[in-house]
């Protein structure tokens, strides 16, 4: 599913050069719930880009689904960032002003599905996490944890094959963190692929597996035996 | 991207700044009016011209003396004293001349003119009875010069409608009164009708003596001021200018065109320079109009530039979804055509209703061109493209993470 290899990338602003990755290799399996943990600064935003076509490497080669990502034309990397990712950000990045439904209807108007099928998706994702009756709030009328449910529903929009999710809880208290990691964990069950870039410990317990990132470099890549389970429950 | 959705979205964006959207649009809206009302004032000035002169008949063509003037070199002065009255005589009687009608041979001066206590300084003009026919003339009441009052060279005066109400005052009836004209007693036989104009055209501000009468006893000279010859037909106009030229040079001993002592002219030649000087005066005024139309898009310009940096984040987040450069060009596109479509749709009703009104104030007649309208519409719609693409583009090049990043 997804294969990197050897991942490089050095940012160079002028004179000053940043190391942000250094000779990244990994594989991830169609199915896996695989946390990504390391400081802050140790290149985890920077791998998640990479991932989600946002960003190419400096050098290496980032296969995703057999193919090679950094030899795609601009609109097959928004093809596949709209139909084979969902990302879901620390700061939500919701369209402002604009309905739950709306913003979870957009991949959709992107990929050129009929109105009357994204109202009926939208309208199931947003209660599939919760939200059913909060369909026509505007963003700012939904609290941290109602909003990152929304991102949630949004990623899920063109069911990716992969979500991944930069610092989900990040914003959050620990009790809406907790619901958030629940979903990813029903998500996982559902043979989807997640990747969930944290620096919190707790949050990572939630994953299959843990790779650790240190200096834009590997130091561990580990199952995670102590797995533990989220619960869901009303807010 | 279908285009109801995309329309939807630039309207929702627009609402958002109501007060910046429509200062934007003010900006097209004058522009875009300013171009309309400028137009059309300018096409129906040139069509009030045209008819005015046209109203002096489309068959005439004058001679009057002195050379033609061509690349502002002055040929062979002929001087005032070249035409005379058996020039004229000549035009009408030689078998040379085959496509002339009439000839009406006029020496014209201004002069003051007495009645009573009132006076006015107004044109005095010597004529023969073809005056009439060659200038289409009508006489309002009484009668017009006769042959007879000419060869009397009788001190009989018909007044224009306009010296009539100076001298008499409005409607009076001045037949059988008399009016003075340098000393001399004038018995006023008759008025003629109404021809309008203004300014320098206003040929209702004249009085007709006998020519004789004007030559003799009034003025004391022997020569014409102009000719005014109607040719048979319009078709004939060109014919016509050809042989009373031949014949005249043939009766002034000249061999050379180019030295020709008088020069003659046709209706067309001065509604040529008429119509020449009134468009000058349009495009001169639809330039300062296309200058203020420029601005406005440099305006749209502006507030799409701020636009595309204020929403920056928002442009990385859709692209994180799946938008491509072109759905993101047609979104910021969108918003700015819309601005400038709909400036340019209230800016020719703001045209059409200044030219309205101006045209009713100053007595033009009111001219649309459907042309204008739908350039107008279609040059706002432009103007959104134009001056929409660069920053539409500047938002599709954005980086999505540069984007995500930006604060
Ligand atoms: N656009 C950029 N230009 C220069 N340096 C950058 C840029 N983005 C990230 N970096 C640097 O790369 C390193 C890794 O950043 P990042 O991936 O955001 O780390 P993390 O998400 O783990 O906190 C940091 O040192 C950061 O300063
Ligand atoms: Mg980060």
């Amino acid at each position: 599913m997804i294969k990197a290899d050897n991942l490089s990338k050095i940012y160079s602003n002028g004179s000053v050069e940043t190391v942000a990755l250094s000779n990244i290799s990994f594989e991830v399996e169609e199915g896996e719930f695989v946390a990504i943990m390391g400081p802050s600064g140790s290149g985890k935003s920077t791998l998640m880009h990479i991932i989600g076509a946002l960003d190419t490497p400096t050098s290496g080669a980032y296969v995703l689904d057999g193919k090679e990502v950094g030899k795609l034309s601009d609109d097959e990397l928004a093809g596949i960032r709209n139909k084979k990712i969902g990302f879901v950000f620390q700061a939500y990045n919701l369209l402002p002003r604009t309905t739950a439904l709306k913003n979870v209807m957009l991949p959709m108007v992107y990929a050129g599905i009929p109105k009357e099928e994204r109202v009926e998706r939208a309208k199931k994702l947003l209660e599939m996490v919760g939200l059913g009756n909060r369909i026509t709030h505007t963003s700012n009328q939904l609290s941290g944890g109602q909003q990152q449910r929304v991102a949630i529903a949004r990623s899920l929009a063109m069911s990716p094959a992969i979500i991944l999710a930069d610092e989900p809880t990040g914003n959050l208290a620990t009790v809406q963190g907790e619901e958030i990691m629940a979903i990813f964990q029903e998500l996982g069950e559902q043979r989807h692929t997640v990747v969930v870039i944290t620096h919190e410990p707790n949050i990572a317990e939630h994953a299959q597996r843990i790779i650790y990132l240190q200096d834009g470099a590997i130091i561990e890549d580990s199952t995670n035996h102590g797995r533990r389970r989220a619960k869901r429950g009303g807010e | 991207m279908e285009l109801s959705e995309v329309m939807a979205t630039a309207f929702e964006a627009l609402t958002l700044n109501k007060m910046r959207t429509v200062l934007a649009t003010l900006g097209i809206v004058i522009g875009i009016g300013a171009v309309i009302a400028l137009v059309s004032l300018g096409q129906a000035s040139q069509l009030a011209v045209q008819s005015q002169i046209q109203s002096l008949g489309s068959n005439l063509l004058t001679v009057i003396p002195g050379a033609q003037t061509s690349g502002g070199v002055r040929g062979a002065e002929g001087g005032a004293a070249s035409l005379t009255l058996d020039d004229a005589k000549a035009i009408m009687t030689s078998p040379q001349v085959t496509t002339v009608a009439n000839v009406s041979p006029e020496l014209s001066r201004r002069a003051q003119v007495v009645a009573g206590g009132n006076n006015t300084n107004t044109q005095v003009l010597g004529s023969t009875p073809a005056y009439t026919m060659v200038r289409e003339l009508s006489i309002a009441s009484g009668r017009f010069i006769t042959q007879q009052d000419v060869d009397g060279m009788d001190k009989v005066a018909v007044l224009g409608p306009q010296v009539v109400s100076d001298l008499f005052g409005d409607g009076a009836n001045p037949i059988g009164q008399s009016v003075r004209i340098k000393g001399m007693s004038f018995r006023v036989v008759g008025v003629t009708e109404s021809k309008g104009g203004s300014g320098f055209m206003n040929r209702d501000d004249i009085v007709f003596v006998p020519l004789s009468t004007a030559q003799k006893l009034l003025f004391g000279v022997n020569y014409l001021s102009s000719i005014s010859i109607a040719a048979k037909s319009e078709q004939a106009m060109d014919q016509a200018r050809n042989e009373v030229g031949y014949l005249l040079l043939a009766r002034h001993k000249l061999s050379d065109p180019t030295q020709a002592d008088f020069t003659i002219f046709s209706q067309e030649d001065i509604l040529g320079a008429a119509s020449q000087v009134t468009g000058t005066f349009t495009t001169l005024l639809s330039g300062i109009a296309m200058i203020s139309l420029l601005v406005g898009g440099i305006g749209i310009m502006n507030i799409m530039l701020v636009t595309v940096i204020e929403r920056t984040r928002e442009i990385g987040l859709r692209k994180s979804l799946g938008a491509r450069k072109r759905d993101i060009i047609t979104q910021f596109l969108a918003e700015s055509i819309i601005l400038t479509v709909v400036g340019g749709v209230l800016g020719m009703v703001l045209g059409i209703m200044l030219s309205y009104v101006v045209s009713i104030l100053i007595g033009l007649p009111f001219t649309l061109s459907l042309t204008s309208v739908f350039l107008a519409i279609g040059v706002s719609g432009g103007i959104g493209i134009i001056f929409g693409l660069y920053p539409a583009q500047k938002a599709a090049k954005l980086s999505p993470i540069e984007a995500l990043r930006f604060e």
